[in-house]
């Protein structure tokens, strides 16, 4: 920077022929400050990689092992599955809020009140009890004649209740986030689709959905994180390949429990990062036109509100990173 | 309720392209009803410009909404060429609510330009202008895109029709806005208050593409606050206060001798 300066200077082509060079204020605390920082972080790298009892070699091993691998897997599976369920579930449930019939609207607050309310575990069990509570399914008339009966245990296998419990309970959570994203979306968007003559269905999946979806997507980034250790929770139902319960059973059939526990730590710190990546191109795609920093073309105000504000202000950066993993 | 009962009085004179008859809107129930149109009588008739003045809250842009059934009206007959809006009456003269679908096709042959324009920002200005020939009329992207360019030229602004609304002026948003209201052809524009938006310089341009339209016999209603363009361009011009038309006729008559104090009064304040 100061050579660019003195460069411009001396070939006399600076348009400011007054430039300020002015020393800086001195602010010794931002040295000390980063030098304790460093020196925390180095203490807990050492500690880290220092401690006999981590095992870093068994790490290395097992990181690579079959039963992991195959653990890795599942996890993966039962994330992008049930998230893909919720997804689904979530739209129905959001537009079933916005509804004129106040039944649909009642049956969604149902719905998110009880599977935002109670403890996803719990209710995997209940999915894991299913076969037990109900031995046989019947598809008929409510206390009149069954047209289809099976055995539960022959259709909810502990893979389907695992994965329905997910799903059902992540939809109560999605579902506020689209409700959110679809409220968010200038009423006057939906009265400009209206006046050129297009009916509701196409207003949503045309002019609605795709500018809510900039609201909507980095809450739902989030949330695939968050289910991605959620899937752990499946041992209660009780489905055990995924990653956490594969590494610690093996963790208590060696006698080292530690070292495995750090393999399913990496596995878990990779995939999120890899979807971190993933998320952030979906964001930029959906910011199209709206001028976010990361938009495809171009900058300025759009009509989306908060969002677009804040993105125009430039007062919070958008980056990778900005989602925080709970 | 006798307002309903006028209803069967209709049919509307075959020239006008639009006759609104003893229109009542109330917003809201029981203490918080507000009464925003009062019996208005409107006839607009086919190729004719006619402007709405009037002061805020006078009830012109709802009038205007009235038209398009953006909004239900409470009480009265609202006629667009000959159909009448939102409602089936049989013989009988009972009034039958349409179907949403039945409303969305009699929506599609009248075009609308907002004040705050409202272009869908996730579209390029081309494709705002196809949007609706493709969804609604079932157009071919092929055929719709021919069409969209010829509009967009004509009001000036193929160097940018592939820019997103964010990255355009306000004029030019206001523009985009009106091609994309052109790309259905329709009978009947309304405009409602289309520059109170722009910075002063911008005006100019939104005016002249309106202008335009108007010239080559488009059927318009403009509520808007320029006197000049009323003056200019309008066949008939309306002054609207409190809920009721006050006055109306050609713009000579309106704007420069006024009968009514509430005009003249209104007038002195905007001139």
């Amino acid at each position: 920077m100061g050579d660019v300066t003195t460069q411009t200077n001396a070939s006399g082509s600076d348009p400011v022929p007054n430039r300020i060079h002015a020393r800086p204020v001195p602010r010794p605390g931002r040295l000390v400050a980063a030098a304790v920082v460093l020196v925390l972080a180095a203490m807990a790298a050492n500690a880290l990689i220092t401690n006999d009892n981590f095992r870093w070699d068994v790490v290395w091993l097992y990181l690579r092992d079959v039963v992991v691998i195959r653990g890795v897997t599942w996890t993966l599976v039962l994330t992008f599955a049930s998230m893909a369920i919720a997804v689904v579930l979530a739209v129905t449930l959001a537009m079933m809020r916005r509804s004129d019939n106040p039944v649909m609207r009642w049956v969604s607050w149902l719905w998110i009140w009880f599977f935002r309310g109670t403890p996803i575990y719990t209710q995997l069990i209940f999915w894991g009890l299913l076969g037990v509570l109900y031995p046989r399914l019947s598809l008929g008339i409510p206390f009149g004649p069954e047209f289809f009966t099976f055995r539960t245990e022959d259709v909810i296998t502990a893979f389907w209740a695992a994965l329905l419990g997910l799903a059902f309970n992540e939809s109560a959570y999605l579902a506020e986030i689209v409700r959110a994203g679809l409220t968010s979306v200038d009423p006057g968007q939906t009265e400009a689709a209206k006046a050129l003559g297009m009916k509701d269905g196409k207003i949503m999946r045309r002019v609605v959905l795709p500018q809510a979806m900039r609201v909507i997507v980095p809450p739902t980034g989030n949330e695939t994180i968050s289910m991605l250790k959620t899937t752990s929770l499946v041992v209660a139902v009780p489905l055990t390949l995924e990653l956490t319960y594969g590494t610690s059973a093996i963790g208590n059939r060696i006698f080292l429990p530690v070292p495995l526990l750090v393999v399913a730590a990496l596995w878990y710190l990779l995939i999120t990062s890899i979807l971190m990546v993933g998320q952030h191109y979906l964001e930029q795609y959906y910011g199209r036109g709206f001028g976010t920093a990361t938009g495809r073309r171009g900058r300025g105000k759009g009509p989306g509100g908060k969002q677009a504000a804040i993105a125009a202000a430039g007062t919070v950066q958008e980056d990778v990173n900005r989602e925080v993993t709970p | 309720m006798s307002v309903v009962a006028d209803s069967a009085a209709l049919p509307a004179d075959s020239t006008d392209m639009v006759s609104v008859r003893a229109v009542h809107k109330v917003f809201g129930h029981g203490h918080d009803a507000v009464h925003v149109l009062k019996g208005v009588d409107l006839d607009v008739a086919r190729g004719e410009v006619t402007v709405i003045l009037g002061p805020s809250g006078s009830g012109k842009s709802t009038l205007l909404r009235c038209i398009n059934e953006l909004e239900e009206i409470t009480g009265g007959t609202v006629v667009v060429g000959g159909d009448l809006m939102g409602y089936r009456q049989d013989a009988k003269g009972t009034l039958h609510r349409l179907h949403p679908k039945a409303v969305a096709k009699q929506r599609s042959r009248i075009g609308m330009v907002f004040q705050r324009f409202h272009l869908f920002p996730h579209m390029t200005a081309l494709e705002n202008v196809m949007e609706a020939p493709v969804q609604v009329r079932g157009l071919s992207k092929k055929a719709a895109k021919q069409r969209a360019l010829e509009l967009i030229e004509r009001v000036g602004l193929s160097d940018r029709m592939d820019h997103y609304p964010a990255q355009l002026s306000g004029g030019q948003q206001q523009r985009v806005a009106i091609a994309r209201a052109l790309a259905m052809d329709p009978e009947l524009m309304l405009f409602d208050e289309p520059t109170s938006a722009l910075d002063p310089e911008l005006v100019g341009e939104v005016l002249s593409v309106m202008q335009d339209l108007a010239r080559s016999g488009m059927t318009m209603i403009v509520v808007t606050h320029e006197i000049g363009f009323a003056r200019e361009v309008a066949d008939h011009v309306v002054f609207m206060d409190d809920g009721v038309i006050v006055e109306s006729g050609p713009p000579a008559e309106v704007l420069d001798t006024p009968k009514e104090e509430r005009t003249r009064n209104f007038l002195s304040h905007v001139l």
